[in-house]
């Protein structure tokens, strides 16, 4: 007997009892639509944050200074000031795998405009910082090739500053201090939001590099004429990162001075790594996700080893009738297994459009970012297949080893 | 020609601790184109003969020859096979599928048998016409009576071109008048060639075939050949 012929027979038995089938059929389309909708929410959530950070600039490299020690107390991150610009020309001179390396210093400042004023991160950089960020201009312009270089007294804000010092109108053109500094505003960054971590991105000023160091910086006692803060390096083929990452520590260890065996004065943090950490441990989440709709897709299952339970016993007759009418033991157990398949196949089938509604009516209502990715639509399919299986084995081998003479005078 | 030989074949049940011989050292032998009525009270080894023959079950002891197979000797695959290809079963109560109609149910074996649907539907058709049936392809059971239900389980029985037909009470669930009717139909087959065993505890069935075996405890008591 073939399979198309064993698959009619399964089609027409569970056309005999369509609302019992439509029922069985509703614990796996339950199921599988959990699923789908569960796992579309995870790998929504993940897609976004994953998208963060490689909003930061992709291919990105970020040095920073190391902690340092004070009689065995280190003092955290950027405690010890250890790169220079000089490292920054260093490293911008491997062109093999390095198109940009730009520095950037740091420091927190009250902006004043007119009756507002507002604390905020104050970065000092050059016009290479916004490539390497892929952060581009909203409003007004960018610093020119003249004051990228210069002590120029001016300043491009983030929109949360923007929103702080001048909710009203645009500030590009006004004059705003820093610090007792006078500083032209003239552009207004796009919008970033939020980075990974939960910082406002948008909460910045930049300035030119040396106006920070010379102007706002120049009094501070531990301001060092060439140091630097963060250095951003962008690498050219992102499948370069880690060769890129071992050649930089080279470098810098060299100019360093720092001996065989003796702790880095710097810290290289790869965007890549942590983009794969976060994507992993929500990769995580997702998988809890799916792992408790499977719940209701077990429970699916259940409900198909009860119906054919059933429908094995009320059909004692029939597989008398067929045994010794020629079928053989594999022809009962494929007949039933078949069906059990079917069942739980189109369950499936019908549960992956519901969780594709399901989880559109999620982002609709909810707001939450969903992504229904075909792996899932894929392996919801092949699972509720794999359920039809495994609870219509039991049930199918209970049929298929029935006496034909006993079951032939079941009533 | 000898279609079936049974010799010294015993059958025995185990119910709890006691043995219940069932058929004892039996030895027959049913030529090509006979027509048997296998007789005797309940208890008397008839069903259990009737299940060997029909290759629903395997003797104890002994030895079965159906159509020059050893079939004592197959195991369950070759004998669904044996039941599919060369025996043809009609039951007491008929044993037809419910909601399904008398071409699906008359096609069952062939189906077994890995037959194409075209095909099929027309050795379908054939048998029932065959049986009287030719307006009552698409019934289906329910829409049909006593004796036309029986009629479809013949055509079933004889579509895959059976060595013979086993019928179990075949009258049982008919009144006398249907009974009489399923009875000449099984006499005109027999007449066209085809061997037949009726297995009944009726006289006046027993007397439409031409030879009677009654059994009594598991053995042959009588074996009476009117020809």
């Amino acid at each position: 007997m073939n399979l198309s012929q064993t698959f009619i027979i399964a089609l027409k038995a569970l056309r005999v009892n369509a609302l019992r089938s439509i029922l069985t059929m509703l614990g796996v389309i339950i199921g599988v639509a959990a699923v789908i909708a569960l796992v579309s929410i995870g790998t929504g959530a993940q897609d976004k944050i994953v998208g963060q950070i490689e909003a930061l600039g992709s291919n990105l490299l970020i040095i920073v200074n190391a902690s340092s020690r004070d009689s065995g107390a280190r003092m955290g991150a950027g405690s010890k000031l250890s790169l220079t610009i000089k490292d920054v020309e260093l490293i911008a001179n491997n062109k093999k795998l390095i198109s940009i390396a730009t520095p950037t210093i740091h420091t927190k400042g009250q902006v004043i405009s007119g009756n507002f004023n507002w604390s905020t991160d104050i970065t000092g950089a050059n016009r290479n910082f916004f490539i390497a960020r892929d952060w581009s201009i909203a409003e007004g312009r960018m610093f020119n090739e003249i004051e990228n270089n210069s002590t120029a007294k001016i300043g491009i804000l983030g929109k949360t500053v923007v929103d702080n010092i001048s909710p009203n109108s645009s500030p590009v053109g006004t004059i705003i201090r820093i610090n007792r500094v006078p500083i032209k505003v003239i552009g207004v960054l796009e919008s970033k939001g939020q980075s990974a971590d939960g910082k406002d991105q948008d909460d910045i000023i930049i300035i030119p590099i040396q106006t920070v160091q010379k102007r706002i910086l120049g009094s501070n006692k531990r301001a060092r004429p060439n140091m630097v803060h963060v250095i951003w390096v962008k690498v050219i083929d992102s499948s370069q990162m880690t060769e890129a990452e071992e050649q930089i520590k080279e470098i810098l260890r060299k100019q360093h001075k720092i001996r065989p065996g003796k702790e880095d004065d710097f810290k290289i943090h790869n965007l890549e790594e942590i983009r794969n950490t976060v994507s992993q441990s929500i990769g995580v989440f997702t998988l809890l996700l799916g792992a408790v709709a499977s719940i209701a897709l077990v429970v699916g299952g259940i409900g198909i080893m009860n119906i054919m339970l059933v429908s094995v016993t009320e059909r004692t007759k029939e597989i008398g009738l067929r045994m010794a009418l020629g079928a053989k033991r594999k022809d009962i157990l494929m007949q039933f297994i078949v069906e059990s398949i079917t069942l739980s196949l189109i369950g499936g089938l019908i549960g992956i459009i519901f969780g594709i509604i399901l989880s559109y009516l999620i982002s609709k209502t909810a707001g939450w970012p969903t992504t229904i990715d075909i792996n899932s639509i894929i392996i919801a399919f092949f699972f509720s297949a794999a359920i039809g299986i495994i609870f219509g084995a039991y049930p199918a081998r209970k049929a298929s080893l029935l006496d034909p003479i006993e079951a032939l005078r079941f009533e | 020609m000898d279609l079936i030989k049974l010799n010294n074949l015993s059958k025995t049940y185990q119910i709890g601790q006691n043995k219940v011989e069932a058929l004892k050292n039996v030895d027959l032998t049913i030529q090509n184109g006979e027509f048997v009525a296998i007789m005797g009270p309940s208890g008397s080894g008839k069903s259990t003969l009737m299940n060997l023959l029909g290759c629903l079950d395997k003797p104890s002891t002994g030895e079965y020859i159906l159509d020059k197979n050893i079939v004592s000797k197959l195991d369950n695959n070759e004998l669904a096979e044996i039941r599919n290809k060369k025996i043809g079963f009609v039951f007491q109560n008929f044993n037809l599928l419910a909601r399904t109609t008398a071409i699906e149910n008359v096609e069952i074996p062939l189906i077994y048998s890995g037959i194409n649907y075209k095909e099929r539907e027309s050795k379908a058709k054939n048998k029932l016409d065959l049986v009287g049936l030719r307006d009552r392809f698409n019934h289906k059971p329910n829409q049909l009576s006593g004796g036309q239900q029986q009629r479809v389980a013949i055509a079933r029985a004889l579509v895959n071109e059976p060595v013979v037909v086993l019928a179990d009470e075949p009258t049982g669930a008919l009144d006398t008048k249907t009974g009489e009717e399923v009875m000449t139909i099984f006499h005109e087959l027999n007449n066209s060639g085809i061997t037949i065993i009726i297995v009944t505890h009726e006289i006046d069935i027993a007397f439409h075939a031409k030879r009677v075996i009654t059994f009594r405890d598991g053995v042959i008591i009588e074996d009476n050949n009117k020809i």
